[in-house]
């Protein structure tokens, strides 16, 4: 595999909006402030952004309305829409016109005001004709159905998916910014309101606003800007299906494919890997990609998240922003994951800051387990 | 039986043959006459080999349950399920006249009518348990 542009950009600026609740304000307002403030945090300006990167699930052509709003003339946009995970995409995306030199400073940024705007998930998602007989409420159908598939085929338990909601909580608990905190305890989670069997309110992540954004330069550039450069190490993106129908196996992902292929171009093993983030849409999700991303064999997934193994003081750190479970998830949650990512790899992270983190793996879910993109992001150290 | 596109039906694309042939009562699946493979949704072609040559046949209209759920809402619950179908292809339907029933269970097509809508469910002919 290609290691080319290992190493070759890193994101020297963060910024988030709104994340929970942030009442009166539209989703590109929201996505404008946490693009301003990753534009500061750079130490650049607003006209210095000449390549947009960007998706939404409000916006028909995100890059033209965003570039209309910020008052810029892109050389370059993408507009890759993989759902939650477009934004690792991106980061692909940029690197690649960065490297080629089609732009100098790329802003890949997103919006969303789905909580206060309705409460509900908001998706431009259309219905599968051949689906939408039966009435699937996705996307929580899609994850129930690979829940029960898991839960039949490897025996994992109800309980072992709550684990996976209380960790996240345990690490929710550590960031001021998380929205859902306070206690939760396996009892709160399996005691919680069944909304597709076996999922519970507990299993599904949350509904909030929040907008985020981040900046990308060459990294010969990244080293004279004023924040520690998160390098970008390596990103692969495997898409396998649209609608769960057509999902060979519901208990392997494509992450499968897009875990190992990341690996190769990041030159990372498992034993490097200080961090890891993954889409937890649903506490399926995580168990799924931990197996798939090769932390733990096929179907162990389960017994692997027991005994506090991923929640704080754990065996793996994953998810320590407190996940779309607990944290934030206003819809596409992707860029949240690089935003706790740089934040470890700065040290920046106030009470869960892991004590090494040079090499983080970021893991984007996209649809209904369909889009799966596997990106690394580390620090000085890690090139 | 394996039955060529009647001349009236072959003006419509796939989709709606196959919606078509639901509101006559039938179930119907495509089928590769090269490789015999078989598809659903239907399509214009075998999708990753590309077949083109395809036949529609009736459904043999029974298959396995691989994964189910329950959506639970305050207006009422419905299951959702995926079978895989005895020709090999997998679909999404529902599992008449009970709440849900275990993975591996043996069911059955029919074709009912729902808000007007001719759509296939299935009914469970042989449990599994759970």
């Amino acid at each position: 595999m290609n290691q080319a542009i290992r190493g070759k950009t890193a994101i020297v600026g963060i910024g988030t909006a709104g994340v929970g609740e942030a009442k009166g304000f539209s989703a590109m307002e929201l996505l404008g402030q946490a693009s301003l403030q990753a534009i500061a945090d750079a130490g650049l300006q607003l006209q210095d952004i000449d390549g947009i990167f960007a998706a939404t699930s409000s916006h028909a052509f995100p890059t033209l309305s965003v570039a209309e709003y910020l008052g810029i003339k892109p050389s370059y946009v993408d507009g890759t829409n993989i759902g939650g995970s477009s934004f690792e995409m991106h980061l692909l995306q940029a690197t690649l016109a960065l490297e080629a030199g089609l732009c100098n400073a790329a802003l890949v940024c997103y919006g969303s005001n789905q909580r206060t705007a309705g409460g509900r998930l908001v998706s431009m998602s259309e219905p599968q004709w051949h689906e939408a007989f039966y009435k699937p409420r996705h996307p929580i159908t899609s994850y129930s159905l690979a829940a029960s598939r898991h839960m039949h085929q490897y025996g994992t338990t109800r309980e072992m998916l709550g684990e996976v909601a209380v960790s996240a909580r345990q690490w929710a608990n550590l960031n001021p910014e998380a929205f859902a905190r306070g206690p939760l305890t396996l009892d709160d989670v399996m005691a919680s309101r069944m909304v597709s069997d076996p999922l519970s309110s507990a299993d599904c992540c949350l509904v909030t606003d929040g907008g985020a954004a981040c900046v990308l330069v060459r990294a010969d550039r990244a080293r004279d800007l004023q924040r520690k450069p998160a390098y970008f190490l390596g990103a692969a993106g495997a898409q396998w299906h649209r609608s769960v129908v057509a999902m060979p196996d519901l208990t392997v992902t494509a992450a499968s494919e897009s875990g190992p292929r990341a690996m190769e171009m990041a030159g990372v093993s498992h034993a490097d890997i200080d961090l890891v983030m993954l889409y937890d849409a649903f506490t399926i999700n995580t168990i799924l990609f931990l197996e798939d991303l090769g932390f733990c064999p096929k179907g162990e997934g389960g017994r692997f998240v027991q005994g506090g193994h991923i929640a704080p003081g754990g065996g793996l750190a994953v998810n320590t922003n407190g996940g779309g479970l607990s944290c934030v998830h206003p819809g596409m949650y992707g860029l949240f994951l690089i935003i706790e990512a740089v934040r470890q790899i700065r040290g920046e992270a106030g009470a869960r800051q892991l004590k090494k983190a040079d090499i983080a793996l970021l893991h984007g879910n996209g649809g209904t387990l369909s889009s799966q993109v596997t990106a690394f992001l580390g620090s000085e150290n890690a090139l | 039986m394996s039955e060529v596109l009647a001349t009236a039906a072959a003006a419509l694309g796939p989709q709606e043959q196959y919606l078509e042939f639901l509101s006559q009562g039938r179930f119907m699946l495509q089928r590769s006459l090269s490789s015999g493979r078989y598809v659903f949704y239907p399509r214009v072609l075998i999708p990753g080999t590309g077949e083109t040559d395809l036949v529609w046949e009736e459904a043999q209209g029974t298959g396995t349950i691989y994964a189910i759920t329950v959506n639970r809402a305050r207006t009422g619950s419905h299951n959702v399920a995926l079978i895989d179908l005895d020709e090999g292809p997998r679909m999404m339907s529902r599992i008449e006249g009970r709440e849900t029933a275990p993975i591996g269970s043996r069911v059955k097509a029919r074709i009912i009518e729902e808000e007007g809508v001719a759509m296939v469910v299935f009914d469970v002919i042989e449990e599994v348990a759970a």
